[in-house]
């Protein structure tokens, strides 16, 4: 392929360039918009060359927002404040969960556990509507609705199979003589598992809890349903700030920045833990 | 069943391997609680289907059999539903497929441009769908969007994105393509490294045309990854609900109705708990056996590349 005409080149690198604008113009041009004011947005033509203005972000950050209509008090940030909390707490919860369990099923071959691996996984495949609206008539009776910890309870549906068969493949990849040896040396089994197979899992840990992670950070149908205002993350906060905003464009763009500059970071930090946890194991770095 | 004793070295490796024979029962256990509080509602859900139950009627509440589903298959709404369903997931899984793999050929040759091309176009898939709608929704703006604007530019006027029944399919399959094309690259792209490199050695030295070396080596090697890939993408797809609630909440006027989308408009707006509870079972029946063609594929995948590390 090296040795292909210029002509091939040439389409091959327009191509690139067309595919790079398209996945990544709409992040570069909702930045942009975020510092701008209205005046700047709403002008004809668009012009990419402007006087940049943190008042977006300030406005957010302080949670009032000034407009010719009055002052509108938002609470954008507790939405931030929520996504943070929902996503950590959820995916530690699943990891304290989930790691032991996928130890158990990567290293015994007990009754049912096969039934009961694929079961926690047919949950990622589920519909998420047929168990949050019958879920959010229970809530209501037990007084978990809007609570932090009926969501927290919920978002293990999205973070529980992900670590699960994730850290599970981890696990079967290390060879059990290690463990083997260990144990016959003294050491109990707890011993075991925390000081020679959870270390030796850890990239694979990594990965799983990362990729969970964003995924719970990115969740939007669970919250919707199950919190209100106060409860909610960015996603459904975004949206509903959109509705509260009315027409502070700039402002939406800068909520935009602010929700999905968290996971951005992450993936750019951990990319290589990402792509392997994305390709559904069908790679090993 | 922490205090092992010094006593054990004695004891065959298989045995000290199974430690207490409930072990395995109680390191699973917390999880399997978790979720069995989960396992509920899903039954509640079989329940719900079978009855008449609408909460503003709650005291024409009753059990019906079956009519709920009966009276949904003779409703044209539902199978207009089931249509937009079908239609949507095959447009998104068939377009991300092509350019995805697209992407993953140019991207195949790894340098220093390439690698960072992979690592920029993860940057959309990072984007929840829901805000990625908000981002369209900015740059589609009938009043500032730039494409909008850009399309003015070229002449076309009045297209009115989200907003038109004719263009509203389109423009929510621009924002599934943007946020999840990446998905099929990363996994197509995966693949497309990980196969053997004699056969294109070989093809190489023979001068085989590179049409022939494509749908000859590279296109049947890489079939498991294509399966997987678009098994996981159709089931995520027919249960789209993020990405076309947040842009046209299912409209303009039904064009957009989706399985789940329906689903909830049913439950809150029309408080009719046993009809969305139908759909949703009905949803549910799909995605079951695609999930379970997907899992056989899936497992068959991971021990490839497993085998071959």
């Amino acid at each position: 392929m090296d040795r292909s005409n210029p002509v091939t080149k040439i389409l091959r690198g327009l191509a690139l360039l067309a595919i790079g604008l398209f996945f990544l113009f709409p992040l570069f041009w909702v930045a942009l918009m975020s510092f701008q004011t209205n005046e700047q947005i709403l002008r004809i033509p668009p012009s990419i060359v402007f006087e940049p203005t943190l008042s977006n972000y300030w406005a957010l950050i302080s949670g009032r927002l000034v407009s010719t209509a009055g002052v509108l008090e938002i609470k954008f940030m507790g939405n931030l404040w929520n996504s943070v909390f929902l996503s950590t707490t959820s995916v530690a919860l699943a990891l304290i969960l989930g790691v032991p369990a996928a130890y158990a099923f990567a290293r015994f071959r007990f009754r049912l556990s096969e039934d009961i691996a694929f079961t926690l996984l047919s949950f990622r495949f589920a519909p998420p509507l047929l168990v949050l609206l019958p879920l959010s008539l229970y809530f209501q009776d037990i007084g978990l609705t809007d609570t932090y910890v009926g969501l927290i309870w919920v978002y293990q549906l999205i973070a529980l199979p992900l670590i699960l068969w994730i850290v599970r493949g981890y696990f079967e990849d290390i060879s059990p003589d290690i463990e083997h040896a260990y144990r016959i040396d003294g050491h109990s089994w707890w011993k075991t598992f925390t000081k020679i197979a959870l270390p030796l899992a850890r990239p694979g840990i990594a990965a799983a809890a990362l990729l969970s992670f964003i995924f719970c950070w990115n969740n939007f149908i669970f919250a919707l349903i199950l919190a209100s205002a106060g409860k909610q993350p960015v996603t459904v906060g975004a949206l509903a700030f959109v509705t509260a905003s009315g027409i502070q464009y700039g402002q939406i763009a800068a909520a935009v920045i602010l929700s999905i500059l968290p996971t951005l970071l992450l993936a750019l930090y951990a990319q290589r833990y990402l792509v392997e946890g994305l390709s559904l194991g069908a790679v090993k770095g | 069943m922490a205090a092992t004793t010094a006593t054990q070295p004695t004891a065959s490796p298989r045995k000290s391997r199974l430690g207490p024979a409930l072990l395995p029962y109680l390191l699973s256990l917390p999880a399997l609680l978790v979720c069995i509080g989960i396992i509920i509602p899903f039954f509640t859900a079989v329940w719900y289907s079978l009855q008449r139950y609408n909460l503003n009627l709650p005291y024409l509440r009753g059990f019906v059999w079956f009519q709920q589903y009966i009276d949904l298959f003779s409703d044209p709404s539902f199978w207009h539903t089931v249509q937009v369903s079908l239609l949507y997931t095959a447009l998104t899984v068939i377009l991300e497929l092509l350019l995805g793999l697209g992407i993953a050929l140019l991207l195949r040759r790894p340098s220093t441009l390439h690698n960072i091309m992979s690592i920029a176009l993860l940057l959309p898939l990072m984007v929840a769908p829901a805000i990625a709608s908000l981002m369209w929704k900015l740059m589609t703006h009938p009043d500032f969007g730039i494409l909008s604007w850009l399309i003015q530019q070229v002449g076309i006027t009045n297209f009115r994105w989200a907003a038109a029944p004719s263009s509203a399919l389109f423009t929510v399959l621009l924002v599934d393509i943007w946020v999840y094309t990446p998905f099929m690259m990363i996994l197509l792209l995966a693949g497309l490294r990980g196969l053997p490199k004699q056969p294109f050695e070989a093809a190489e030295l023979d001068g085989v045309p590179a049409s022939f070396v494509f749908f000859r080596i590279t296109l049947p090697m890489l079939t498991p990854y294509i399966i997987t890939a678009a098994l996981f993408r159709m089931l995520d797809s027919i249960q789209q609900f993020d990405i076309i609630y947040a842009m046209t909440q299912g409209g303009p006027g039904d064009t957009l109705m989706v399985f789940q989308v329906m689903a909830y408009l049913d439950f809150f707006q029309n408080f009719n708990v046993g009809r969305s509870a139908a759909v949703l079972m009905v949803l549910w029946a799909i995605a079951y056996l695609l999930s379970n063609v997907f899992i056989k594929h899936w497992l068959r995948l991971r021990e490839r590349a497993r085998g071959a590390a």
